[in-house]
């Protein structure tokens, strides 16, 4: 899963609703997979499918006006919950990059960005104006800038920063994960361990 | 500054990496079988073994069934997820409390019990209710499965330090009012995103006199306000709590040990990034009505009418509603129910079969109700039997099933069906998080026994 990160513009697919959690995101009876595989094909899958596995048309992934959305917006707390990172796999595995949001979960926001999908906290008005201009024109696209940490609606022209911290930043742009950073630097981990031991 | 989340948290930073995260670590990682086989897997594509391999305590919980654990779990993907546990466990040389033996049960239950979780450590397990073991004094806290590979590879994970709250709740809790009480009514009052990057000390009289067990279920339940963690200060009653436990230090060590956790405490001079304070006095018995934790209000209240909530949040308001099948205003007294279930990382303590066997005593549960009663391990349920609970619990019309995180979330075959009540000790009440369609009501031990005796959600005080 591993991917580079650089500018995106892309349709949104929009989900405007508050506490969207990870038991919605990714149900409980889906989390049995012993690999990462698969899980995008039952992302929202209670929202999205009938009872028969026919899709619901209303639902915003089956509209085709957003089907080739990589960008998922979603009203505030989004990720609240389990800390499953399955949530995380399912957005990646359905082709999501990005989801932006005016507040996401503790847990869920990691695994996102520990999955390479980049989550983009904006405020309340952007949003409100977002979910507005999609309705509006379901076309309408959205432009992330990660070198530049921008993200402007491209309907409006409205343009925000987004906070993402440096070394973050430098994995998503580089492809690198944590365990990747973690693994070189064992050597900081024994000397903690040994300097801890004489201290007690 | 000078507060004990930052003692414990300072105390076990490695670095901060430079306009980054801190590289924090971690004493204890507990793995069960949904969230690790992934975490594992990554490991072998990198050709790594586990670096602190007796740091880390693996047992399967999730899928486990509730009856008949001396077969195989019927559903073949489920097991597979047992199996692979086995073999990762075996394969890299873990500690794992195998399914249907004496050392096994739900994660959050076991740590405490055997004394794994200590004042002062830092645990995480990729499941957000590892909060639970903050209770002992610990800084613990849920992680994703890229964080459980880290741990296993490092025994370090990457982080931002989350800023500190302190939540006092003074005063004396009511008759009937039960530390599930208090964390619904937290919850309702800071909302499910309230504590988001926070962690939590629960501070004040009524954590002050809570029990052990009580004080497992409040921290287990910060996650549900959002935080990442919460936890007490240890205390006398956490070391008499852990005293002679399996896992905890014997001898000198204990001295020595508690000696150290009784300086963990906050300074007199701390400051918190955030502070509030709540009345135990204020609290009564709660049930949820909608479809996320904080949707909960006083059993004697009604539900709030849709012209007391904001407007960009009606939507949300109305779609729960129409999930639970209630309407905005309603009163949910004596409204009727189909399922009771005790049980869960949250209320499958000892103390919560005692309450629950308290109301239920020399009564019959109703005809109409399904109760699921799963203690959170097998030694909880030798002390269910030792006690004689198991009797008295027959007597009234119920059955003591094999531990494990049964109805809490549908992984196993205790599914509640579509469109039906289930009052549920457990901690969360999204759609389909006790199977699809099933309609949750979040309440305590004492709240669901006199639902299952009168089948109806009835308050026990009048019970």
């Amino acid at each position: 899963m591993k991917q580079k990160f650089n500018v995106i513009t892309s349709t949104c697919a929009p989900l405007p609703l508050e506490n969207v959690d990870t038991d919605q995101i990714i149900p409980a009876r889906f989390l049995k997979a012993t690999d990462k595989k698969g899980f995008g094909d039952n992302l929202f899958r209670d929202w999205r499918y009938n009872k028969d596995g026919s899709p619901k048309p209303d639902f915003v992934l089956n509209k085709p006006e957003f089907k080739d959305a990589v960008i998922l917006v979603a009203g505030k707390n989004f990720g609240s919950g389990s800390s499953r990172e399955h949530a995380a796999w399912a957005i990646a595995g359905y082709g999501f990059r990005v989801v932006i949001s005016s507040f996401f979960a503790d847990i869920h926001k990691n695994n996102e960005l520990n999955n390479f999908v980049l989550p983009v906290v904006v405020t309340e008005p952007f949003l409100k104006e977002l979910f507005d201009s999609i309705d509006k024109n379901p076309a309408m696209t959205v432009t992330v800038d990660l070198p530049n940490q921008t993200v402007t609606n491209n309907a409006t022209g409205s343009q925000e920063h987004f906070e993402i911290n440096g070394y973050k930043k430098h994995c998503l742009e580089n492809g690198l994960d944590d365990v990747d950073f973690l693994v070189e630097n064992k050597d900081k981990v024994e000397e903690y361990e040994n300097k801890r031991k004489q201290g007690k | 500054m000078n507060t004990l989340f930052d003692k414990i948290w300072d105390s076990h930073v490695v670095q901060i990496v430079p306009d980054g995260p801190t590289q924090l670590y971690i004493d204890r990682l507990y793995c069960h079988e949904v969230t690790s086989p992934q975490a594992f897997d990554g490991l072998r594509q990198r050709g790594m073994k586990v670096f602190r391999p007796k740091q880390v305590f693996c047992m399967p919980d999730h899928n486990v069934q509730t009856h008949d654990q001396d077969k195989p779990v019927a559903d073949p993907v489920g097991r597979k997820q047992i199996d692979t546990l086995d073999r990762n466990c075996a394969e890299f040389g873990l500690t794992e409390f195998k399914m249907n033996t004496k050392d096994n049960g739900i994660i959050h239950v076991i740590g405490p019990e055997k004394g794994l979780s200590l004042p002062g450590m830092t645990i995480v397990c990729g499941d957000s209710h590892t909060s639970t073991h903050g209770a002992v004094g610990a800084v613990a806290f849920g992680i994703g499965t890229s964080e459980v590979e880290m741990v296993l590879a490092s025994q370090c994970i990457l982080q931002q330090k989350p800023k500190s709250m302190r939540i006092n709740i003074n005063g004396k809790l009511g008759n009937g009012v039960t530390a599930k009480d208090v964390a619904l009514y937290l919850m309702s009052k800071i909302t499910t995103s309230g504590a988001t990057g926070y962690f939590v000390e629960y501070s004040g009289d009524v954590v002050r006199d809570m029990s052990m067990d009580g004080r497992l279920t409040l921290c287990n339940l910060s996650i549900e306000m959002g935080a990442r963690g919460g936890f007490v200060a240890p205390d006398e009653k956490t070391f008499e709590f852990l005293r002679g436990r399996e896992y905890a230090p014997k001898g000198e060590d204990w001295d020595k040990a508690v000696a150290y956790w009784r300086t963990l405490k906050s300074g007199d001079d701390a400051v918190f990034d955030k502070e509030l304070t709540f009345d135990g006095a204020d609290i009564e018995p709660r049930i949820t009505y909608g479809t996320n934790p904080g949707m909960g209000i006083g059993i004697s209240e009604s539900i709030p009418t849709i012209d007391t909530i904001p407007a960009d949040e009606q939507a949300s308001f109305m779609k729960a509603l129409n999930y639970m099948g209630f309407e905005p205003g309603e009163k949910l007294e004596g409204h009727p129910i189909d399922y009771v279930f005790l049980g869960a990382c949250t209320n499958g303590r000892i103390e919560d079969f005692r309450a629950f066997t308290n109301i239920v005593k020399g009564k019959h549960k109703a005809d109409n109700v399904v109760a699921w009663l799963v203690p959170g391990s097998w030694h909880v349920k030798q002390q269910i039997e030792d006690e004689g609970l198991d009797k008295i619990l027959a007597d009234a019309g119920f059955v003591i099933r094999q531990p494990g995180c049964s109805a809490c979330l549908a992984m196993n075959d205790d599914k509640i069906p579509a469109g039906k009540y289930s009052v549920s000790t457990s901690n969360r009440n999204f759609e389909g998080r006790q199977g699809p369609g099933a309609r949750t009501i979040l309440a305590s031990p004492l709240v669901a026994a006199a639902a299952a005796i009168t089948g109806r959600i009835t308050d026990p005080r009048k019970l």
